[in-house]
């Protein structure tokens, strides 16, 4: 343990992106973690007295048209956004996994097969394949969170069966196969652990597109409804107000831009690791 | 040639199947079109004969085939809510989105690869780190964040455009051209970074390995005839990207156009994703899918042109 | 990299190049006024798209604001809520109010040249009859017994049953015979005639020269659909838009330095309207009981700053003659009456139920937020699920597929009959299944009713039962507030969800 604790003590201080992305990551996380537990006050009560107000001590990133407390409201809406982020990646990175590896391990027609609806789920942007799903289920943020995930797994079937194709025919690979391991075996076992550093950086790259594209789609208005809001739904609320009341919009943009800041820096951070 | 007949090949596949695929998933969907052509206060009688009309009664590949067809030729059918041909709502609006996505790519093009450049010659530089820090702020920015700040600071604060005075290109082509500039670099702005980030990466790649090493050692780098080469190769997998890139931006415009008030293809996408308004959804969405299917073959096709060496994938 | 140099000149000429193109892309984006600076031109923007241009076959007050300026009826509505004549110029009415009697208006032609004959006034008519055996576009029209030409400039329209109110209805738009596609290049008499219409683009009118009244003053005429609600203050402030209708109070304050102001009423019956077919609103202490729980003067103060004018029943103030004030005070705010009315209903522990809005009206969002947090008082969870106005339209509106929504309800023509005939059990239109054989009753007495006195006191006892049964929770007559840019004067506002632009005029340097 105070090995990795020097490791990581060593690091942070050779490691500017490493030091920058825990610090702000830790920043939104620590965010969202207290935020489940408390926020100042209800993320949905209102309170006409003080409409639209600025920074100022009660409310440290000011209050929304409603009178709502707007960082009550960002520590609910990043939670959202987070989860959302979060549950698509998992989904892409899965159903992705399996697609790629099995494709990749067994080739002939059934590669030939889902590579081409892969191909064609690639001709459409994430952003478009998410919405045209979303408009056959309709609006809401389970249809988001499922829309976007699908919308993912082309991306991370492609990377995996790369991977996997690569390692199909090396040495270690033939070995265990000639010592007569399952199919199964040799790409859960074998194949999988062997390419996990190639997943992981896509996961995290993923990540940070889902929050995007998350952000994106509620800015449409085809995300979460009101009156609980992700972070890009309080966004394109926000939007009118900027004359009067800046704070409204800006607060929930740079809490965005932090969370997938964070999440870079921790990327190229992990990157760089020594 | 083979290959590039192969790879015709491939792309026709992809766009049979991408045809499949849009007319399953819309043609899944509960609701009758006819209905919906029609509205509800429609007597049964005319119902059961539109739906013969439109051939709804037909099975399904017979529909599909028809459909297809109708799409290669151009015609999409009728719009379920302004009862006029799909083909007329879009054609006058594509201009509009596919000027926006090109004076995107070339504003990513004319800022990524001269900088990507610079700093992968500058590289460990202040000026190189800064920037690179810069790129990743500005790829952390979502676009219509973006969008709103560029739309506040010169639009409201500069007065560099008017927000939401979007001029069509039927009435003013400079003026639409002008108004389209910020919306682009909306849209450019994260592409830039991204460009960027992968050019200097690939460049210093390129340049650490071992052909250019020993022309290093020989001397070689004075007539920039190396420079030349490990540009080359380093363009190969941006090419790619920029690729990619191009479809990207028209989708990246159907949240732009929200923010800038710009009647292009995404507003009309939109509203008919929210409207069920299908023969419209479609018929946009399978043009951008025919747009990003042939411009990953031409990506292909050149990027076979810059770098023979390339054979088949997994062969 | 370092140290190893590639080709510095082409590096810099390259960012020469870029610089030069931003320079100069830059210096050709300055400030360009779009409106304004022509005063005989003006763009409106309104919040969403218009869903036809047939004057017979659209639904939404949206659609028929926009088109008022182009169509008109044998009379039209003035801003005082009286009838004038309009395409006739004279009328009279039989003393059993069967027989409506109409001079054609002399010399009135129509935006295509032509000179309106009895003979279009018949067509017009007859179109919205359903004489061909479909369902009437108009439901009141199916009382026509017949319309008859009495001579070239005469035409007699007769009712089957007296009926003192139907010259509220013959606003309805007349249009010309010869016209084979009304849906795609509408023709009427009105001050603007229709140049073009581009979906979800905008809509554009001309002023007709030849109109046969006061003619418009600004000549062009462009309605902007504007569907981002966001996007309103920037588009005003940025100079897209010279006007806008109906924006909230909050962002008249952000205009208010800039623009004229106007502030008056929508005329609109907003509610939260319950279906009450469905379970749990299938029970009248349910419905009762959200009324005790929903205060209307709070959802006004977070909504509009305060402005807006409360309602008991479904019916707006500014119809005077038919309004009731005092059944603003059926239901005072009470949450333990509501809850007591809730557990007396089986439902002590709350219940759960979704408010489908329609996304482009801003305050109907609002305002379903502002009741949502309202009725967490009494235990009751609102889900609010928001939809595109045609959505909105077909789901909730025609095929009243629907919890709860909030929208608000205009009136189409001047009689309280536009209001209160939807709620007749058998209504086509009855968008809350309001089932009640007491209000069906005192309806049709006030329908068959040809005194005038005696047709008010039935439609006010219409009202009466609407508020006791807790049809749905009235709310309020949204504030008006209409944004015009300062080089403009002259709005005005009607009793009827409508925009006269014939009326706005430059003002005088």
């Amino acid at each position: 343990m105070s090995k990795v604790g020097k490791k990581l003590k060593k690091n942070m201080r050779d490691n500017p992106y490493l030091a920058a992305g825990l610090v702000i990551t830790g920043m939104v996380l620590l965010l969202i973690i207290v935020g489940l537990f408390w926020t100042p006050y209800e993320p949905t009560a209102m309170n006409a007295k003080e409409k639209l107000s600025g920074i100022s001590l009660r409310h440290p990133m000011g209050t929304d048209n409603m009178g709502r407390d707007v960082l009550s409201r960002v520590m609910y809406g990043s939670r959202i956004t987070l989860f959302i982020a979060m549950g698509t990646v998992a989904i892409g990175a899965f159903a992705g996994t399996i697609i790629g590896a099995v494709t990749g391990y067994f080739g002939g027609m059934l590669d030939e097969v889902m590579m081409r609806i892969i191909d064609a789920m690639f001709a459409f942007p994430s952003i478009l394949l998410a919405l045209v799903i979303i408009s056959i289920f309709g609006t809401g943020w389970v249809q988001l969170l499922v829309s976007l995930g699908i919308a993912f797994v082309p991306s991370f079937a492609r990377i995996v069966r790369g991977e996997v194709l690569r390692c199909r025919n090396m040495d270690y690979v033939e070995n265990a196969r000639l010592q007569g391991v399952s199919d199964l075996r040799m790409i859960f076992v074998h194949i999988l652990p062997n390419i996990k550093g190639v997943l992981a950086s896509a996961i995290l790259i993923g990540f940070n597109n889902a929050v995007l594209a998350e952000a994106g789609l509620s800015y449409l208005g085809v995300g979460s409804q009101p009156p609980y809001a992700s972070l890009g739904r309080m966004l394109s609320d926000a939007q009118q107000y900027m004359f009067t009341t800046p704070s409204y919009v800006l607060c929930p943009g740079i809490v965005i831009v932090l969370m997938v800041l964070g999440f870079a820096f921790l990327g190229e951070g992990i990157s760089r690791w020594k | 040639m083979k290959y590039i007949i192969k790879k015709l090949g491939m792309m026709i596949a992809t766009l049979l199947v991408v045809s499949i695929c849009v007319f399953l998933a819309f043609s899944i969907i509960p609701g009758d079109p006819a209905l919906r052509l029609l509205g509800t206060e429609a007597s049964p009688e005319l119902l059961a004969q539109t739906r013969q009309q439109m051939g709804l009664t037909d099975p399904l590949p017979v529909r599909y085939l028809r459909w297809f067809l109708g799409f290669i030729r151009g015609d999409f059918g009728v719009s379920y809510n302004y009862k006029t041909p799909v083909a007329g709502m879009i054609v006058s609006k594509i201009p509009i989105t596919l000027t926006m996505a090109a004076m995107a790519f070339l504003m990513t093009i004319l800022i990524s690869i001269p900088l990507g450049i610079f700093t992968a010659k500058h590289e460990g530089s202040w000026l190189d780190r800064g920037i690179i820090v810069i790129n990743q702020i500005i790829m952390a920015v979502p676009p219509f964040f973006s969008g709103i700040l560029i739309t506040f600071i010169f639009g409201m604060i500069l007065r560099l455009f008017t927000p939401g005075g979007f001029v069509n290109y039927t009435a003013d082509v400079g003026r639409f051209v002008r108004y389209l500039f910020f919306p682009s670099v909306a849209i450019a702005l994260p592409k830039i970074a991204m460009t960027v980030r992968m050019l200097r990466g690939s460049l210093i790649d390129e340049a650490a390995k071992d052909y250019s090493r020993t022309a290093y050692s020989r001397g070689n780098n004075t007539n920039g005839v190396l420079y030349r080469h490990i540009l080359k190769n380093a363009l190969i997998p941006v090419i790619t990207f920029l690729g990619m890139t191009l479809a990207d931006m028209v989708a990246g415009s159907i949240v732009i156009e929200q923010v800038f008030s710009i009647p292009g293809i995404s507003r009309i996408l939109l509203t008919s994703i929210s409207n069920r308004d299908y023969p419209v959804v479609e018929a946009i969405i399978m043009g951008i899918a025919t747009i990003v299917i042939v411009v990953n073959f031409l990506v292909d096709v050149i990027y076979r042109i810059i770098d023979p060496r390339i054979g088949f994938e997994d062969e | 990299m370092t140290g190893r140099s590639f080709n510095r000149k082409a590096v810099s000429k390259l960012l020469t190049i870029v610089l030069a193109t931003l320079t100069i892309a830059l210096s050709g984006c300055s400030s360009d006024k779009t409106a304004g600076d022509d005063s005989s031109k003006i763009t409106i923007g309104i919040p969403q798209d218009i869903s036809g241009l047939d004057p017979h076959n659209i639904t939404g007050a949206g659609t028929k604001e926009v088109l008022f300026n182009v169509f008109e009826g044998l009379v039209k509505p003035d801003e005082n809520g009286n009838l004038n004549p309009a395409v006739a110029s004279d009328y009279t009415i039989s003393d059993d109010s069967k027989v409506y009697s109409f001079t054609l208006r002399d010399g009135i032609r129509f935006h295509d040249g032509s000179a309106v004959t009895a003979e279009d006034i018949k067509y017009s008519l007859e179109r919205n009859c359903g004489l061909d055996g479909s369902e009437p576009l108009i439901k009141s029209f199916s009382n026509i017994e017949s319309v008859s030409i009495v001579d070239d400039s005469h035409v007699d329209v007769v009712l089957t049953e007296g009926d003192s109110d139907f010259l509220t209805q013959l606003t309805v738009a007349i249009i010309p015979k010869s016209n084979q596609t009304p849906d795609s290049t509408p023709i009427g008499t009105g001050p603007y005639k229709f140049v073009s219409w581009s979906p979800q683009e905008s809509v554009v009118m001309t002023r007709f020269d030849d109109y046969w009244g006061e003619k418009a003053f600004i000549k062009d005429v462009t309605f902007k659909i504007t569907s981002n609600p966001d996007a309103i203050v920037m588009d005003l402030k940025g100079g897209s838009i010279d006007m806008f209708p109906r924006i909230t109070s909050t962002q008249a304050e952000q205009l208010k330095d800039e623009f004229m102001i106007y502030e008056g009423t929508m005329n609109l019956v907003q509610a939260l309207y319950i279906n009450n077919a469905e379970k749990p609103f299938d029970d009248v202490r349910v419905r009762q009981a959200l009324c005790y729980a929903i205060n209307p003067q709070e959802i006004m103060d977070f909504v509009s700053d305060g402005a807006g004018a409360e309602i008991g029943s479904a019916m707006f103030p500014s119809y005077s003659k038919y309004f009731l004030p005092e059944l603003n005070d059926t239901y005072n705010t009470d949450t333990d009456k509501a809850k007591e009315l809730l557990a007396q209903a089986g439902y002590q522990n709350g219940f759960e139920f979704t408010i489908t809005v329609p996304s482009n009206y801003t305050q109907h969002v609002d305002t379903a937020q502002v009741v949502s947090e309202q009725l967490k008082a009494i235990g009751v969870t609102a889900n609010i699920q928001e939809v595109e106005w045609n959505t909105w339209l077909s789901d909730v509106y025609t095929d009243k597929n629907y919890q709860a929504t909030v929208v608000g309800i205009d009136a189409s023509t001047l009689s309280a009959s536009s209001l209160l005939a939807r709620y007749v059990s058998d209504s086509p239109k009855n968008l809350v299944h309001f089932n009640s054989r007491e209000y069906d009753e005192t309806y049709s007495k006030a329908v068959a009713t040809a005194d005038d006195k005696e047709k008010t006191e039935y439609y006010k006892e219409c009202e009466r039962i609407l508020s006791k049964e807790a049809a749905s929770v009235y709310i309020q007559d949204l504030p008006e507030f209409v944004a015009l840019n300062r080089k403009f004067t002259g709005y005005v506002f009607y009793p009827i969800y409508v925009q006269d632009i014939a009326r706005i005029r430059p003002v005088e340097q």
